[in-house]
């Protein structure tokens, strides 16, 4: 049985499917047809809700997330709003009343989703007693993933900066849920802990792991496969956890990147500027960086970085747990070292050590929420007279798998960063990838981009910090 | 007697000078409006999914459906064979059928549908379907087709005679004309000459609303449809063809739309006569979505066009002769192509006197979805090649782009067109130099210059086009609009008309039009779904016409109503008729005042008649196609636009930093929604030519088929500094509704800018004497492979590198 809150309400269920998507749950079962579906990818946001869960001091916040790709049981015991639930009976909140006042809505499909995403921007920052307007950029990471195609977008930047002087609306505290029991629910397991895990793992080999479903979930809605057995992660607690050691981070499988984000922040700030061009907030709420792995897509675009980084990856099952370097996890195209019955359990981020830089760049067609054409990932230590050691370069679209660019490195080792190394490396490209044509980029386009990323990287390795900017971020 | 709705005697007139929002805005924030698909059902109501042809262009040798009909939930499984009347929803000439028969045309075509009690199991019967085709080779491309005679419809041209002649236009042009020696006289006197080319990307609409329709049965054996569509009337007529049944059997009915944008002018008829048929087959109501992919691949788009051109110009870069050549890319059918391709013909000048001109327009035929309707309606497409002319003949002559643009504006000496209209309302001139001055344009000139002398890798652009826009559906029956307005005894008003709200806010305007006529508050007027029953052989909201059509409508209605009413109180309270005002809801005589509620009571209890209708047509347009000549505008929208991006050349990665607007809507009729349409169309325009790129395989499959692939601008896109602004003091010169202008489509053009901003960028690279070749979308490929083109040039010593489709042919 399936038991949530929606809008103030309880509300129980039978007999969902296991791979039953939020949005149909919504729309279909519980006749809240607000929440809309404008692409049931997860790449529009028509579909936004907000969920409410309590945090360590017990306080109730909300996330966004894409209902349509989310499946209907990860709700289970979580406080669950649309826009149906913001208005108190004529009084509307002060997102709707902003919108109104600033004509943020023409055609309106998109406009619930969007309405839901600066509810949970306004509730966070008013939760942490931030009281001016958000910043522009702060507005544009809160909406990437929510499109409008009538309004232009003005008029709802105007919108979230206003915001916040309308008057706060008391919010229902809802009564709290009995968090999800364990139980197996139509195929749909909640395991919570890594044993009951392995468990279900042994006696389901079929069934697929699920923990953002941000990218399995497509398999069920364009693909129509019905996914009749799910293992979800996000519940077991060993996999929660960020485990902090000498030397790096142990990332369990179920953190997700929203929370892996201020680490990120810390500790790698190309990785954590990477990571905001990463799908969208929505998908960022929910996915999680062993899942980037362990689907294994080419264009992934955490491994390209995790390569550079020298990950290591411990994978779990019954047969007992195995540490692995992240570059021999990819196997082929979409395939992987996994074996039946193992599932990736950590994600090993060792520390940058002094001289070590990180740096780290994702080209696509459109700044937010799009695929890479290419990644460039390079991990160098910089020594005294400028010279290049322990390169890590790897790359992201370039291959049927993210590869390690081991002719660029070659290139690059033991060199200063001057035009006959960057001449060599970009040579030395053409060695390591003979990348395809296809929807995203020509396979010209892929090697004289990374080129130009290597050329960026140079002139950051090397710029004086004079007044001419080299990139778009520093204009 | 019955008793009458008390009311108070307070009349509520809101707060002035505060302009309505858009009248659903309340329940678009509180997810209260309803689009097809979250209506609650009718009992019993089943869903369809279609197959779609997996091939370009192939024969149907057998279809095998038994498997579908025994999958879970299948109530019934349709095809072509199935349809009482006649397989073809084509909007204006035949050639597209409802169902594929024989053969099949683009990948994407429907083929079959399948009725299931759930969207899901009719969907997972479809996937069951055993269909041998016989595979033909697709023509896909649009140039090759025209060279191998594959239209959908003739070549048209339009040439402009020499010497140019006052009113008697002979005929000069016709469609067979292929030469005139005038033309190519004026080129070969010019002092320079240049020519180009240039691929111009199609655009998916992305309505965030998929196309939708839903049928149910009437008890008298009528259908009512409900159709997310902006031409109500023609899904009325072709579910109507398509059953065998008069039209009066049908109500089509559209209360709003999650966006159209042309979308949804021809091409949701197949959605509705899809569904009624299935209603009328199976005896229950029938919903039919198309999930995202499907309607991609299904529905058609904007047409990429094909452009060449040929221009003279003397050494201050005036035009002296202009011969261009656009091939439109209509996909498989003739849907709306002949009109597309006009509209691509009469805005081959933009806002530009071309001199000597000859603009031929082709309709190539391709095994794709029929292009259709997009929002300028090929006006655009049409545009870019003038556009690209006027920057490569600026860097021809060393000259800043914005002088040589304003050396060729309209202006009231150079007002005709090339095809013969003059322009009595040239107000490019005077906008231009406001914006000039108000987004400080020459200053920015000339610090992007120094930026770009000391910057290797970051490159800034900057330029400012002009947008002239022509207002009329070139098909002249078109431009009438019906209205039903009634007031009820509590003295509420509600209006229908035949114009369909998509999101641009033309129920608000209409409102407002009736309250301003009748003198009351804008909240005793409602509005109603558009539907076939209470207005009539409506014409589709599209040509940016809806409001002026449609208000005017309800404004005659209206104006009919107030009449009646004024005679009714001269008569009934002896007041002199010629005094009587409606005004701040009542109608006042001097010191008399009789408040609306008491005014609409006592009418009514006298018998007089409180619902009128009101009609338009628009007056003294006139297109002869044989000559192509004429008045096919009943005016033309102004507008221009300042954009600066910034450009990595390592990359190819850009942002639009800054755009300013000035854009003439005349009369405002509600300036915040004036301004919605000109940011949203300016967004959208920059899509277009930026980051919405289609892309399909070599067998004509398309592949980007959802928003993972195919990239509409998002939030972060949109320029930070964004500065729009109307043009004031310059109504309407024709009698438009209150001298307003339309607004629908002109903005989107304004982003051309963007376009020619990014070459303005490029061509730095090469000291700005470089046109560089920059085809659309200029996604970040495109922008870095032009960069490696004129860096390639530049290094290849050409003291004036010339990319090689922007060939100076002559320079004497």
């Amino acid at each position: 049985m399936l038991s949530l809150t929606l809008n103030g309400q309880r509300h129980c269920l039978n007999d969902l499917p296991a791979a039953t998507t939020a949005l149909s749950l919504l729309r279909g079962h519980l006749g809240a047809c607000g929440t809309k579906e404008g692409c049931a990818s997860g790449d529009c946001g028509a579909c936004t809700i907000a969920i409410g869960t309590r945090n360590d001091r017990g306080e109730l916040h909300y996330h966004s997330a894409n209902a349509c790709i989310l499946p209907a049981h990860q709700l289970h015991g979580c406080h669950v709003l649309t826009v149906e639930g913001l208005a108190r009976k004529e009084s509307l909140h002060p997102v709707q009343q902003a919108m109104i006042e600033h004509h943020g809505s023409q055609c309106g499909f998109c406009t619930s989703g969007i309405v839901m995403s600066l509810f949970c921007l306004d509730n966070e920052r008013r939760r942490l007693g931030m009281n001016g307007p958000p910043d522009d950029d702060t507005i544009d990471a809160a909406l990437g993933g929510n499109l409008c195609r009538c309004t232009g977008y003005r008029a709802i930047r105007d919108a979230a900066r206003a915001m916040h002087t309308l008057p706060r609306p008391t919010m229902d505290e809802p009564d709290d849920l009995p968090p999800a029991s364990g139980a197996i629910t139509n195929g749909f397991h909640h395991p919570e802990s890594r044993h009951a895990l392995i468990e279900i793992l042994t006696q389901h080999p079929r069934a697929r792991l699920i923990a953002g479903g941000t990218d399995l979930m497509l398999e069920h809605t364009l693909a129509l496969k019905p996914l009749p057995e799910l293992i979800d992660l996000s519940g077991v607690a060993e996999l929660a956890h960020i485990d902090e050691q000498a030397d790096g981070w142990w990332i369990g499988a179920g953190v997700t990147y929203h929370r892996l984000a201020p680490l990120l922040a810390d500790h790698y700030p190309a990785f954590h500027a990477l990571l905001e061009r990463l799908g969208s907030l929505q998908i960022r709420h929910r996915a999680t960086l062993a899942g980037n792995i362990a689907n294994a897509s080419p264009i992934g675009d955490t491994p390209p970085i995790l390569m550079a980084l020298g990950a290591r990856l411990r994978l779990d099952g019954a047969q007992g747990m195995r540490e692995l370097p992240i570059d021999d996890f990819f196997t082929g195209y979409r395939s992987t070292a996994l074996n039946e019955g193992e599932y990736l359990d950590a994600v090993y981020l060792p520390r940058l050590q002094d001289r070590e830089q990180l740096l780290a760049w994702k080209i696509s067609k459109r700044r937010d929420d799009d695929i890479s054409a290419v990644m460039l990932a390079l991990r160098i230590s910089m020594g005294e007279e400028g010279q290049l050691n322990d390169v890590r370069v790897a790359c992201g679209g370039m291959a049927a798998t993210p590869k390690r660019a081991r002719h660029v490195e070659a290139a690059l080792e033991g060199q200063v960063l001057n035009d006959e190394t960057l001449d060599n490396a970009c040579r030395a490209l053409a060695e390591d990838f003979s990348p395809i044509d296809d929807v995203r980029a020509s396979r010209d386009y892929r090697l004289a981009a990374v080129a130009g990323l290597l050329a960026r990287a140079r002139h950051r390795l090397t710029s004086r910090h004079d007044a001419i900017p080299m990139t778009l971020e520093e204009i | 007697m019955r008793k009458l709705i008390q009311h108070g005697s307070s009349s509520t007139v809101p707060a002035s000078g505060k302009v309505p929002g858009h009248d659903s805005a309340i329940g678009h924030v509180t997810g209260r409006a309803a689009y097809i698909d979250d209506l609650p059902g009718p009992a019993g109501m089943r869903h369809l999914a279609v197959g779609l042809s997996p091939h370009a262009s192939a024969r149907i040798l057998h279809m095998d459906l038994s498997e579908v009909r025994c999958q879970p939930g299948v109530i019934d499984v349709i095809t072509a064979a199935d349809i009482p009347g006649h397989n073809e929803v084509g909007a204006v000439y035949p050639g597209d059928p409802l169902l594929a028969e024989d053969e099949v045309r683009y990948a994407g075509q429907m083929v079959f549908a399948v009725v299931a009690d759930t969207l899901f199991n009719a969907r997972c019967a479809v996937t069951h379907a055993r269909i041998d085709y016989e595979l033909q080779t697709p023509a896909l491309d649009p140039v090759a087709s025209i060279e191998a005679g594959l239209t959908v419809l003739p070549q048209h041209m339009h040439e402009r005679p020499l010497p140019a002649p006052a009113l008697d236009r002979g005929a000069a042009m016709s469609e067979d004309t292929q030469t005139s020696g005038h033309v190519d006289q004026a080129l070969q006197a010019a002092p320079h000459v240049l020519e180009g080319e240039q691929c111009i990307g199609g655009q998916e609409h992305f309505y965030l609303e998929g196309q939708i329709a839903q049928a149910e049965r009437l008890d008298d054996d009528g259908l009512r449809v409900l159709t997310s569509s902006q031409h109500p009337s023609e899904v009325q007529k072709l579910v109507a063809e398509v059953l065998g049944i008069p039209l009066h059997g049908i109500v089509a009915e559209v209360r709003r739309m999650g966006g159209g944008f042309g979308g949804k002018e021809s091409q949701a008829a197949a959605l509705g006569a899809m569904a009624a048929l299935a209603a009328h087959r199976n005896g229950c109501a029938i919903r039919f979505r198309l999930p995202r992919a499907d309607d991609m691949q299904a529905t058609g788009k904007r047409h990429p066009f094909h452009n060449r051109y040929r221009v003279g110009f003397d050494d201050s870069g005036r035009l002296m002769g202009a011969d261009i050549t656009l091939i439109g890319n209509c996909g498989h059918s003739p849907d709306l192509s002949e009109g597309v391709v006009d509209r691509a013909m009469f805005h081959a000048d933009n806002a530009y006197y071309l001199g000597h001109a000859r603009v031929t327009g082709h309709r190539a035929m391709t095994h794709t979805a029929s292009n259709t309707a997009f929002r300028g309606f090929g006006g655009p497409q049409g545009m870019m090649p003038i556009e690209g002319a006027m920057d490569d003949i600026a860097r021809t002559l060393g000259l800043d782009p914005l002088d040589v643009r304003k050396r060729n504006l309209y202006d009231a000496e150079r007002c005709e067109t090339h095809y013969g209209q003059q322009i009595d309302q040239p107000l490019i001139g005077e906008l231009i130099e406001t914006l000039e001055a108000s987004s400080d344009y020459r200053a920015r000139r000339r610090e992007i210059t120094a930026f770009n002398a000391k910057s290797p890798v970051i490159r800034k652009g900057l330029a400012l086009t002009p947008v002239k826009f022509g207002i009329s559906f070139t098909a002249r029956h078109l431009n009438q609009a019906g209205a039903l307005l009634m007031i009820y005894t509590d003295g509420s008003v509600l209006v229908n008309h035949g114009g369909t709200e998509m999101g641009q806010g033309l129920h608000t305007k209409v409102c407002q039009v009736v309250a301003r006529e009748l003198g009351i508050a804008y909240h005793r007027v409602r509005i109603s779904a558009t539907r076939t029953d209470k207005v009539p052989n409506t014409s589709p909201t599209a040509a940016s016409s809806g409001a002026d059509l449609n208000a005017m409508a309800a404004r005659n209605a209206a104006i009919t109503l107030r009449e009646r009413l004024m005679d009714f109180a001269a008569q009934w309270q002896t007041l002199p008729r010629e005094r009587l005002t409606l005004e701040e809801d009542g109608l006042t005589a001097g010191e008399a005042r009789i408040e609306w509620s008491e005014l609409i009571q006592q009418a009514y209890l006298a018998r007089v008649p409180l619902s009128a209708i009101g009609f338009y047509a628009t007056p003294e347009i006139h297109y002869d196609r044989q000559t192509g000549r004429g008045r096919p505008f009943y005016y033309y929208a102004w507008g221009a636009a300042v954009s600066e991006v910034h450009v990595d050349t390592l990359t190819g990665e850009y942002r639009v930093a800054r755009v300013d607007i000035l854009h003439d809507v005349g009369e405002s009729l509600n300036p915040a929604i004036d301004r919605g349409q000109i940011e949203g169309g300016f967004i959208q325009g920059m899509g277009w030519l930026t980051t919405e790129e289609l892309k399909w395989d070599d067998q004509g499959h398309l592949l980007t088929t959802g928003p993972a692939t195919y990239k509409i601008p998002a939030c972060g896109d949109a320029p930070r500094d964004f500065r729009v602004a109307l043009l004031e003091g310059h109504p309407n010169s024709q009698a438009t509704i209150y001298r307003s202008k339309a607004v629908g489509e002109p903005p989107l053009m304004l982003a051309i800018s963007v376009w020619s901003a990014l070459r303005d960028a490029v061509a730095s690279l090469a000291d700005d004497r470089s046109s560089p070749r920059l085809d659309t979308p200029a996604t970040p490929e495109r922008v870095l492979m032009a960069c490696e083109a004129v860096r390639k040039a530049r290094l290849h010593n050409a003291p004036r590198p010339q990319e090689e489709t922007a060939h100076v042919l002559s320079a004497k």
